[in-house]
Formats: structure tokens, sequence, C-alpha cells
């Protein structure tokens, strides 16, 4: 799960990491108080999408006063903001945050995340700030100190110390950076992330440490134990709308941009699924795991979702019948067409204890559908189906 | 022959006696897997049908001589399951719950160093050695005994491809789900060395996804140590970067983990790699 950089540095400042003085706009009148807040000298006006290269595309300005911040406020708020994470048609700004001007003497990268290979968190550190980590890993890996931190026992305050020395950091403020790293990283791991991102972090004119900027993302797995503060934070905004939707029936859905739709059962099936599609001359229209049971409920469920895109032209079931049988899952298929209008051609291809039987009755019950056996048979049939 | 589990494996299952634990301890004792103990606090002293049932597994493995835990605990308390498996001296750990989160994955595998017992999984549907022993959630029924072993990070599409393998006359020494997290107990190359040394097996499918470094890994592995033939697929092909493809591990991260490159890394060491799910059985017959 991601959240929005004043979201996130609200929670780093409680936990003791030094950021800017700022504020949340939603409205173009809250821009006054705002800067009124700040002491109306030098703000930077932010906006906040859940994606990056923000600076680029626009979304960020550095002003003097009231009055030009207005202007910039205006002119972000409500743009249709394109980065190179957004994809071409961009994300509407609907927040601002506008901060405090910095002086700032020297800009640093610095980043947690999971080593999945070394089975640890890694601190990624860099003096190129600003720039993005896996351009200067390509470029100049040289420049990047990677301290691994042993799990159970958390960053140590010599590594700290070590990352603050290798940055290159001198005198009192060595302190100051090493206490900011050890607290972003108990911040990393009692907040469940899955990255932590502070990317530029800067040292002022007057040797004060601050994260100029954050990016944090949860781990999904660890949401029971953040219900409260990650449904507070959740901006539903910044979702696709049939996700959501999908989700609300315990439907793991992917929106796509093909003309395929897929209902599979099992998220490696699925991606196979969508694979084989592709193979065979189309594109899928989305990723989609029914779950394990495949009931007639959430097999509805699944046929409104994947309709709803007005993009899908055919639509292929894929069911891989294990402990359910396939003559069951036939059953929930014919109730769900009849709770769904499938409007579509319609390609189902069931596998598993009774399958022979399932297909006999998919076949007889009069719906219009095409029963497939076989992944390549199914895929070929979906597609011949529109084109 | 075959790796990891046989007919002698004694099998603990640990949360018996909820939804999950009970059904599938039941299909596992009718397809003759040695069920011999569950395990859930409190209910010492009871029995899920003719299995007695421990308040710990240091009690199973004292009492009933497990050596196989298989766990169906919630996501919650699924960490401390493993480790107190691992605390018990149980040789191989399977735990199939989905969802726990990835820092108290990385407890357990610190927790694990030195230690001698192997986990496969979570999030995983499990190990069987076809007629011998079930021990996760597959159906039985697709498998057959013979000489070919299967390691993915799939469930149903792992079961797809031991269709493949199976329709075709080719069993299965062992197969095995590794699990669809970024952090899992063992990797592809953890069981290749055991295929590799186990003398029915004659050659391996490994079923990878995107996400991690655990396929390019596994051929390097293959391309310096291994002898049988090795068929390969990777799913997720299609998948758009930066998303998550429904397992945890499975996400395409800064350009990274890409199908491309794991197909590119495998072909290269010499792995029969298909691009086609549909294909996995008909190369395997002309590996061999």
């Amino acid at each position: 799960m991601k959240i929005h950089e004043y979201q996130a540095k609200n929670l780093l400042r409680e936990a003791g990491v030094p950021v800017p003085e700022g504020v949340p706009v939603f409205k173009l009148d809250e821009v006054e108080a705002a800067v009124g807040r700040l002491g109306g000298g030098t703000v930077v006006v932010k906006a906040q999408i859940h994606a990056g290269g923000r600076g680029k595309g626009g979304g960020v300005k550095v002003v003097n006063g009231l009055e030009e911040a207005r202007k910039a406020a205006s002119k972000i708020l409500g743009m249709q903001l394109v980065t190179h994470q957004t994809g071409p048609e961009g994300k509407k700004v609907k927040r601002l945050l506008i901060e405090e001007g910095m002086d700032i003497k020297k800009e640093y990268y610095f980043g947690i995340v999971v080593d999945r290979a070394r089975e640890c968190p890694v601190i990624m550190a860099s003096t190129e700030g600003g720039m993005e980590i896996e351009k200067v890993a390509a470029e100049t890996p040289e420049k990047i100190i990677k301290e691994y931190v042993d799990p159970a026992l958390g960053l140590r305050p010599f590594q700290a110390a070590k990352i603050a020395y290798g940055l290159g950091f001198e005198g009192k403020v060595v302190r100051k950076a090493s206490a900011l790293f050890m607290n972003l990283y108990k911040f990393f791991e009692q907040q469940d992330c899955s990255l932590v991102e502070i990317n530029p972090l800067v040292e002022t004119g007057d040797g004060r440490v601050l994260a100029l900027d954050a990016k944090v993302n949860f781990d999904d797995n660890a949401l029971y134990r953040h219900k409260d503060l990650w449904g507070e934070l959740r901006d539903f905004d910044e979702e696709e709308p049939l996700e959501i939707e999908a989700s609300k029936f315990g439907l793991n859905y992917i929106k796509l941009d093909g003309e395929v739709g897929c209902m599979v059962n099992g998220a490696g099936l699925a991606m196979a699924t969508m694979d084989i599609i592709k193979l065979a001359g189309a594109e899928p229209a989305n990723f989609l795991d029914v779950g394990g049971g495949a009931n007639a409920e959430s097999v509805a469920n699944a046929f409104r979702i994947i309709l709803s895109d007005a993009n899908v032209k055919a639509v292929l079931v894929n069911i891989f019948g294990g402990i359910v049988r396939c003559d069951r899952i036939a059953g929930g298929i014919i109730e769900a067409t009849r709770m769904v209008d499938v409007n579509v051609p319609l390609v189902v291809r069931l596998e598993g204890t009774n399958a022979e039987e399932a297909s006999k009755i998919l076949e007889e019950s009069g719906i219009k559908m095409t029963v497939a056996r076989g992944l390549a048979d199914a895929a070929e049939k979906v597609v011949a189906s529109f084109k | 022959m075959s790796i990891l589990v046989n007919k002698n494996s004694r099998i603990v299952v640990q949360g018996i006696t909820g939804n999950e634990g009970m059904f599938h301890a039941r299909q596992c004792i009718a397809y003759g897997t040695r069920v011999v103990a569950g395990v859930t606090p409190g209910k010492g002293g009871q029995k899920m049908d003719e299995v007695p049932v421990f308040n710990t597994v240091a009690e199973a493995v004292a009492g009933a001589g497990a050596n196989v835990s298989l766990i169906f605990v919630p996501p919650p308390f699924a960490a401390d399951a493993i480790m107190e498996a691992v605390d018990a001296g149980v040789e191989l750990v399977v735990c199939i719950t989905e969802g726990i989160p990835t820092l108290d994955m990385l407890k357990v595998k610190a927790f694990m160093k030195g230690k001698k017992s192997r986990l496969i999984g979570p999030n995983c549907p499990g190990v069987i050695t076809p007629d011998e022993a079930k021990v996760g959630i597959m159906p039985g029924f697709i498998h057959k005994k013979g000489s070919i072993g299967v390691i993915s990070r799939s469930g149903t599409l792992t079961y797809e491809a031991v269709k493949q393998l199976t329709e075709r006359g080719l069993g299965q020494s062992t197969c095995i789900g590794i699990g669809g997290d970024p952090i899992i107990g063992s990797q592809f190359i953890d069981l290749l060395a055991l295929f590799e040394n186990d003398p029915d097996t004659e050659a391996v499918v490994m079923i990878g996804e995107i996400g991690g470094t655990a396929e390019e890994e596994a051929a390097a592995f293959v391309k310096n140590h291994m002898s049988k033939p090795v068929i390969g697929f990777i799913a997720g092909q299609t998948a758009p970067p930066g998303r998550r493809m429904g397992h945890a591990g499975a996400i395409i991260a800064g350009g990274k983990g890409t199908a491309a490159e794991k197909m590119a890394a495998m072909t290269a060491a010499g792995i029969h790699v298909v691009k086609s799910p549909a294909d996995i059985g008909v190369t395997v017959v002309k590996a061999l």
C-alpha cells in the first residue's frame, strides 16, 4: 500500500525524523492560511499523487510569498500530472503539500528496502541526492553505500555512524544524521514498511539534516496490525475504481489494457493464462484470481467486474478444480450467468476432478458459451471468438 | 526414491482443529499419508478423528515421533508456529499459510540459521511424493509416481504442469510448491541440488514467475551443477511493472524481476525454456 508524501512526513515527524514544516492543502482557499502558518516567505508547492517524477512533470514549484503560492497552487491543483510513473493519461492532482523553503547545502539519497536474495533489510545511501537510485546503481554503482541489517537486532548505532561518515557528514552533523537513520529504521520496522525512500535527504546551511521528500510503502500482509492507521491513510482516488470494487468481494483484480477478460483460480495460473492469450494473438484485459472456491457468487461478481471494462470483447474462464470438484464449479458458472448478463463471447475451460462431466454439464446447459479442453485450446478459442 | 517426504514421513499438522487444517489433514490421510499428530494449544489430549492432538510441537515430536510439520495457522501466528516446529527439531516444515508479514518471515529466517530444519513455503501448496505422502493441499489424483521432479512458485499452475506430465505418462518423483512470497524457506537452488542427487529423478520442471532473482540464481546453479535436463516456464510475461500480481512476491520492481530477464538467463544456462504454459509436458518429453 502506498501513501502520500505529506502523510509519510507526518508519520516521520512523530517518529523523530526531522522534516520541513508543511501544511496539506485540499482547496485553493486554504492556501492563504497555509502560507501564513509557514511565515509567508519562500514556500514549496508540491502535488500529492502516488507517483514519482512529480518535479519534472511540473507538479513542484518553489515560490515567494502568498500571491505566487496562490498562482502555483491554482495551476497544480486539479491538473492532470503526467510523470514517467503515471502513464500517458497522467493523474489528477487533488491534494497539495505547501512547505517552508529550505536553505539546502547538500542533497543525499537514503532508502530502506528488503533484499530478497539476502533475506534482510538493506539500507542504500548515496551522495547523489535527487537522482533515481536505479540510475545511480546502473551508472555509478560505487557511489552507493549498502548496509545490511540483521532483522532480529535491527540497525545498530555503529552502522548508522558508518553510513553518516560514508556520506561525508562532518563534525556535529554526523550525530544528527546517525540519529535520523536510527529513527528511520525503527519506523520502517514498526510500521511494517516494504519501502522507505528519502530522496533527497538534505543538509541545510545551518547544519540540520532533514527528509525533504518521503516515499513510504507498507507491506499489505501486515494490514491486520495497522488496520486503523492504514485505513485512515488510504486514498481511494489513487486506485482504479474496478480494483476497489473487486477487493470488496475478496477478488484479486488488476486492470490491464487488452480485450480478453480472464477469470482464473490461483495467481500463477492467472498470469500464465494472460501469457497464453498474448501468444494466441490477443491482449489480456485483466489479471483476476477468483480464489480457491470459485462458487456461483464469486464467479458472478468476477463477471460483473470484468464486464465493467468497456474494452472487453470476450471472456475466458480457466479454473483448475483441485479439491473442489469441477461439476460443482460448472454449476456455479451456470448460476452466475443467470445473475449477470454476459454479453460477449464466453469460453470456459475446467480442469481437475470430474472435468469431463463438468464440460458436458456446461455444453448441455443451453447457455451460450464455448467449452474448451486444455489451456492452448482455450486461448485459441477465446481469441477466435471475436477476431 | 524421492526427495523431502516419503511413505515413512511422520506428519504433525499444526492447526489441525481449525477448518482448513482439519479438512486438509483428512485429505492427506485419505491419500495414505501418515499423519501421526496434530497441534492446537489448549486442545492437547483431544483427538481429530483418530489423530492425537498435542498442546505443543515438542510434545508431538516426543509423543508421536513426528518429523515433518504441516502448518495451517492463521497469518498473525504462523511465523511463531514455524519457529516452534524448528525449535522442536522437526526436519521438514511445510507452511501453507498465505499472508505472513515479510518482516516476520525475515525474523524466522534469521532464527533458522544454524538449525537443521528445512522450511517449504509459506504461501504454497506443499509437497507431494506420489503414492507415498501428500503433505499439502494439492489434489492428489492428478499425480502419478515417476521420475520427474517439479519445483514451482505457484499452486494451480503447478497442478496444470503436473496434469500435462501425467497425461503423457510421465510420473513425478516429488512435486514442491516453494511459495509465492518474497521471503520463503527453500529456493529453487536448494531443491535442484536435492533432485540432482536423487537417483530416481531423471529431469526437473521449474516454474518461476516475475519478481526477485531466484530464477537467475537457479540458472547459474543449473549451468554449473546439474547434469539432468531442466525444463522451465516463467509466468507473468505480460504482467505490467510495479503491480503485485496476486502473489506478494510477484512484482517487477525498479525494472527488475521481469520474465524476459529470467527466461534469457535460464536459456543461457541450458534450461529448456517454454514460452507457452501449454507446452511444459511436451517439452519434457522432448528433453528426455
